[in-house]
């Protein structure tokens, strides 16, 4: 335990508690205010909605959410746009140091069970491997390390141990560069390899220590976060998504109140309500808007693909029905009521379209926290960063080995499709072995035989095959419906950040019309953004850009690749921003012949893991 | 009307001009038509107005020109865009029209050109000098009262010159707003139909463009594809110099009002604004936008239309910037964005017929400066086609001037 201040006043903090952790046992809901002064806490609670920023030691913006707390750290509230307080010789001076360089075959960019896996089976393949996660600990999500317990999961603790990778906690990834990746012994530009910015240190801090990787493979795996559907009142402090809570359960060991409502579609909210239960927080009710029994309704697809999931849900079931919490479909929170937080909600039932049944609404009072969530978005900005091309406008495409539409460029997990921690996990575990292999092989036609790795992961491919079956089970149990859209009134807010009310969004396509096929309704996401400001804020769009896509009409917008396009995929201080960065390099070896590293045996296996 | 105009129409419902592009070139163009009572039809393969124009930034400067042809067009659009949208938004009448320039975030914030060493100091003096005897606003600010315009610019300024005559626009809600008023005056937009090239008649002169959707008669065609100009230019048969000049900007988070005032930039810009190097030129500018972001713009290279950015073009840009306005150095940067300036050898845009191909007339090359020199292009062109005495000696923007003529033997080689 240690001491901090929150705006002023002393307060005991653990190691490894966030400062949203600290605010929180402080007894604040809120912490910041927008500029147009609304009150704003924690949502998203894992760095993505920018809704928790706070001032920490004189510098703004930082997410309160991800900042682990340091002894004597000042945490003060941020009141609207704030510049940062510093001493006046300081500045342009205060640069800091080069950027350190490593030059290595393989790099994997997250460390949930997709990043886990892909980092361990390409080590064991006899690459050497480069593990980044934004967060302090391995895990990710699903293998969520609590700040201060030991390693949970054998897969967390083998990386922290594994002599051939190399683990860097607390490090974002915020650019990626084609190119500049070790000589590859050809002259293709294919194969030049990719530069990964990396920047190490307390989240948002600045002068973080800076690393440049190169490397000839990459391993993205970067994971997915949950959707937040609007209804009035969703911005009052206390409602937050499902994946926030249980981020702040399982990683912080606090309950985000003490009398929950959980609310949203998908079989995320049962881990999410055990998890309160387990944190001693009261979970008021889960109000399921689907109907999730569906996919019982194919017991035997379900059982046989999802033998993996369907015991762990029992579980959960098992657990709300000990503590007796009432579940009830085609139900949900489609108000929350509160002045400077929430207090109370609506609970409607709602029609097969989502639409509220006339008179159903019922309140709840006295609630002091709203968990939500309707499904996952997955984090394209680094796979959109390196060209990958996308399926359905939405998920990173992928063949048999998960390699994307771009050479030496894997992904596995969320990004590709929403199928929870099992399939991540084998997903990348055939996204390590093929990088690996096209880190050893790359630029050699006869070296590149998928069948070789494919061999190696058949179990895996298996695994993946009947992952995907059940997802696609249940995500068909659990769409979304369009009647959402009836929940909003003129003033809700739908993009949170730069404040725009669902008036301000409806007017601009009904000026344009939005069946006027020649008018400006034409106009795709980027247009949009620009006139009504949706997508402009902190955010970049990542909370609301969907949401507004589907108000505006089928087809009036957006192209999500310009929503997504986001080529700084994390917020980067302008003085690190101008550290002075490695020399740029050749991307391709300048003598082939002195480089070549031999022809390697096309059939060779994977050179046994010695350890 | 049109009776000036030596161009006899085609039959109705056929449109007397197609602009192919929706940006704000051809936004411009399609704006002065209408107004002389042209039946105009806009097509732009994307989406309106998402090319260069959603990718720049709004900077109506006269600031960053030397004398000459260029800052004549920008001395007579600077001009000219205040009355046009108070135009516009009196046609638009009491309830929509109020506000207009407004909701175009038109601002006259004015430039700050600072030198932070010697040689820029002598540089920016000569450069003013010859400026001002063109026509220019330039006022010499010594380095004891820049703090009162730019309270957060770093200490040891050398020179600075307030130009008050800069302006600002949102580009995006300025091309909507010109095309909205192209659309209600019968003009036809349409979006998702790709310029393919022209069909010609017994004379060699165009009769009709060929498009992604068919084969649409016309009196004549505008080429107002911005940094694909060049392109559709060469499939229409008449080739032209027209390349793409990569530009990045960096946004920072929203930071209170007030931080950065005017639009303030290192009087290096004026070397970068006249170079053809293909090597990355940048030169910071500074401003802050209505929301309170702060833009960071803009480099300058030259590299096809590659979308993928180098992390050493970003670093450049923070550089400079921090090194103008030191506070911005614990900002973070939550975004970075890009386009691509149309530009030609000659740096000048290339605005009229094309003598090659009657019936075909380009307005394009305006490379970073095409949001400020917008409304001249537009009026200028469409003077020219109604057969009006032109506002401005168009000789300097033709088509078959010599500044052009190598570059497009080459390309046609
Ligand atoms: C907040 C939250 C909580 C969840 N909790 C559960 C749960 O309890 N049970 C359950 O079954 N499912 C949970 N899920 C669903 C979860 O997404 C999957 O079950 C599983 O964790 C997916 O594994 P993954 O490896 O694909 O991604 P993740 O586990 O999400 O791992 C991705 C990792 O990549 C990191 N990352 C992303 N971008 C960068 C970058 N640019 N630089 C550095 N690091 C980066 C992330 O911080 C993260 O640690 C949760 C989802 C969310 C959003
Ligand atoms: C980073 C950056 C910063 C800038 N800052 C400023 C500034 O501050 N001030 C300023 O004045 N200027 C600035 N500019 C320059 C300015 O943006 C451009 O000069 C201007 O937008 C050019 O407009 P345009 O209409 O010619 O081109 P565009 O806006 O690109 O429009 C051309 C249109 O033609 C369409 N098109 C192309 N080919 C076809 C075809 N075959 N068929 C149908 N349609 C087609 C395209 O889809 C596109 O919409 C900046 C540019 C950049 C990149
Ligand atoms: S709650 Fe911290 S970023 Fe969303």
């Amino acid at each position: 335990m240690f001491r901090v201040t929150v705006d002023g006043a002393e307060r005991w903090a653990r190691t490894g508690q966030t400062a949203a952790a600290v605010l929180l046992a402080a007894g604040r809901a809120s912490w910041r205010t927008t500029r147009g002064g609304r009150p704003r806490g924690i949502f998203c609670g894992i760095g993505v909605c920018h809704d928790c920023l706070v001032v920490v030691n004189g510098v703004p913006d930082v997410r309160a959410c991800w900042r682990v707390v340091e002894a004597g750290d000042r945490i003060e509230t941020q009141e609207g746009a704030r510049l940062p307080c510093l001493p006046p010789e300081t500045g342009a001076g205060t640069t800091p140091g080069a950027a350190r360089e490593v030059t290595v075959p393989v790099v994997v960019v997250g460390a949930g069970p997709a990043g886990l896996a892909a980092a361990l089976a390409a080590a064991g393949a006899g690459a050497r491997v480069t593990l980044v996660d934004d967060g302090e600990r391995p895990g990710g999500q699903f293998l969520r390390q609590a700040a201060d317990g030991p390693a949970r999961g054998a897969a967390v603790r083998a990386v922290q141990e594994h002599p051939r990778i190399a683990w860097l906690p607390g490090s974002t990834v915020w650019a990626l560069e084609p190119g500049g990746g070790p000589p590859s012994g050809t002259q293709d530009r294919t194969d030049a390899g990719w530069t990964v910015h990396v920047l190490q240190g307390p989240a948002d801090a600045p002068g973080r220590t800076a690393h440049t990787l190169r490397t000839a493979a990459l391993v993205l795996c970067t994971g997915a976060y949950d959707r937040a559907l609007p209804f009035p009142g969703w911005d009052l402090p206390g409602v937050v998504t499902a994946g926030a809570a249980q981020a702040l359960a399982k990683g912080q060991r606090t309950a985000i109140g003490r009398r929950v409502v959980v609310s949203g579609t998908g079989p995320f909210l049962l881990p999410v309500a055990s998890s309160l239960l387990t944190v001693g927080a009261r979970v008021l009710g889960v109000y399921e808007a689907g109907s999730p029994a569906a996919w019982l309704r194919t017991p035997v697809a379900a059982l046989r693909d999802g033998h993996a999931k369907l015991p762990e849900l029992l579980t959960y079931a098992a657990r709300l029905a000990r503590h007796r919490v009432p579940y009830r479909t085609r139900q949900a929170v489609v108000a929350a009521h509160g002045r400077d937080r929430v207090e109370a909600v609506t609970v409607a039932r709602l029609t097969p379209e989502w639409q509220i049944s006339p008179g159903s609404e019922r309140r709840i009072e006295d609630v002091d926290a709203v968990c939500v969530g309707y499904g996952f978005t997955p984090q394209l900005e680094l796979a959109l960063a390196a060209g990958c091309a996308l399926r359905d406008n939405t998920w990173v495409a992928v063949g048999a080995r998960q390699q994307t539409s771009v050479p030496g460029v894997y992904a596995a997990g969320e990004p590709t499709g929403i199928g929870g921690a099992a399939l991540a996990a084998a997903e990348g575990e055939l996204a390590g072995l093929a990088a690996a292999h096209w880190a050893e092989h790359r630029g050699d036609a006869a070296g590149w035989a998928p069948a070789d790795v494919v061999a190696r992961g058949p179990a895996a491919r298996r695994r993946v095959l009947a992952g995907r079956r059940f997802a696609r089970l249940l995500a068909a149990a659990h769409p979304v419906r369009d009647g959402w859209h009836t929940w909003l009134g003129e003033d809700t807010l739908v993009c949170r950040c730069e404040e725009v009310p669902y008036g301000v969004l409806r007017t601009a396509v009904g000026e344009r019309g939005p069946d006027a096929s020649d008018g400006l309704a034409a106009d795709g996401m980027c247009t949009f953004k620009l006139t009504t400001r949706v997508g402009l804020g902190p955010c970049q769009g990542r909370i609301c850009a969907r949401n507004a896509a589907g108000l505006c009409g089928p087809g009036t917008l957006p192209d999500p690749q310009t929503a997504d396009r986001r080529p700084i995929a994390q917020p980067v201080r302008l003085a690190d921003l101008a550290a002075p960065g490695p020399e740029p390099r050749a991307t391709t070896a300048l003598d082939p012949t002195a480089l070549d590293p031999g022809a390697p045996d096309p059939a060779a296996p994977y050179r046994e893991d010695p350890t | 009307m049109r009776q000036g105009s030596p161009y006899p129409p085609p039959r109705p419902p056929y449109p007397d001009v197609v602009v192919v592009g929706s940006g704000i070139i051809g936004a411009a163009c399609a704006e002065a038509l209408t107004r002389r009572g042209v039946r105009v039809t806009v097509l732009d393969r994307a989406p309106l107005a998402s090319g260069t124009t959603a990718h720049g930034e709004g900077n109506l400067l006269v600031s960053d020109k030397p004398p000459g042809p260029e800052l004549d067009l920008a001395l007579a659009s600077s001009a000219r865009w205040p009355r046009l949208l108070a135009e516009l938004g009196e046609e638009l009448g009491e309830e929509l029209g109020t506000g207009l320039a407004e909701r175009c975030e038109y601002e006259t914030k004015g430039g700050l050109v600072v030198a932070l060493g010697e040689a820029g100091a002598r540089a920016l003096a000569g450069f003013t000098a010859a400026q001002r005897a063109a026509g220019v606003t330039a006022r010499e600010v010594g380095p004891h009262d820049v703090h009162a315009y730019e309270p957060h610019l770093a200490p040891g300024v050398r020179a600075a010159v307030h130009y008050p005559q800069d302006a600002q626009v949102q580009p995006v809600a300025a091309a909507a707003a010109l095309l909205d008023a192209v659309r209600r005056r019968g003009g036809i937009l349409r979006a998702g139909v790709r310029a393919l090239g022209v069909e010609r008649g017994p004379g060699g002169r165009v009769t009709a463009l060929r498009t992604s959707a068919g084969t649409l008669p016309c009196g004549a065609v505008v080429n107002a594809c911005g940094p694909w100009a060049g392109r559709f230019a060469g499939e229409a048969g008449a080739p032209l110099p027209v390349q793409p000049r990569r530009g990045l900007v960096l946004v920072t988070a929203p930071l209170p009002p007030g931080t950065v005032r005017h639009k303030v930039y290192d009087a290096d810009y004026v070397g970068a604004v006249g170079s053809g190097d293909a090597d990355l030129r940048t030169s910071t500018v500074v401003e802050a936008t209505r929301g309170g972001t702060v833009l960071i713009g803009s480099s300058r290279e030259r590299s096809g239309f590659e979308e993928r950015f180098r992390v050493a073009v970003l670093r450049e840009l923070a550089r400079k910037a921090t090194a103008l306005f030191p506070v911005l150095g614990h900002v973070p940067v939550i975004r970075a964005y890009g386009g691509f300036r149309p530009y030609t050898p000659d740096h000048l845009p290339v605005i009229g017929p094309d003598p090659r191909l009657p019936g075909l007339w380009h307005a394009t090359g305006h490379e970073g400066a095409g949001i400020g020199l917008a409304p001249a292009t537009g009026e200028l062109l469409a003077q020219l086609y109604a057969g009006e005495p032109p506002c401005l000696d168009p000789e300097p923007y033709r088509v078959a001037r010599p500044g052009l003529a190598a570059e497009e033997a080459r390309c046609s080689a």
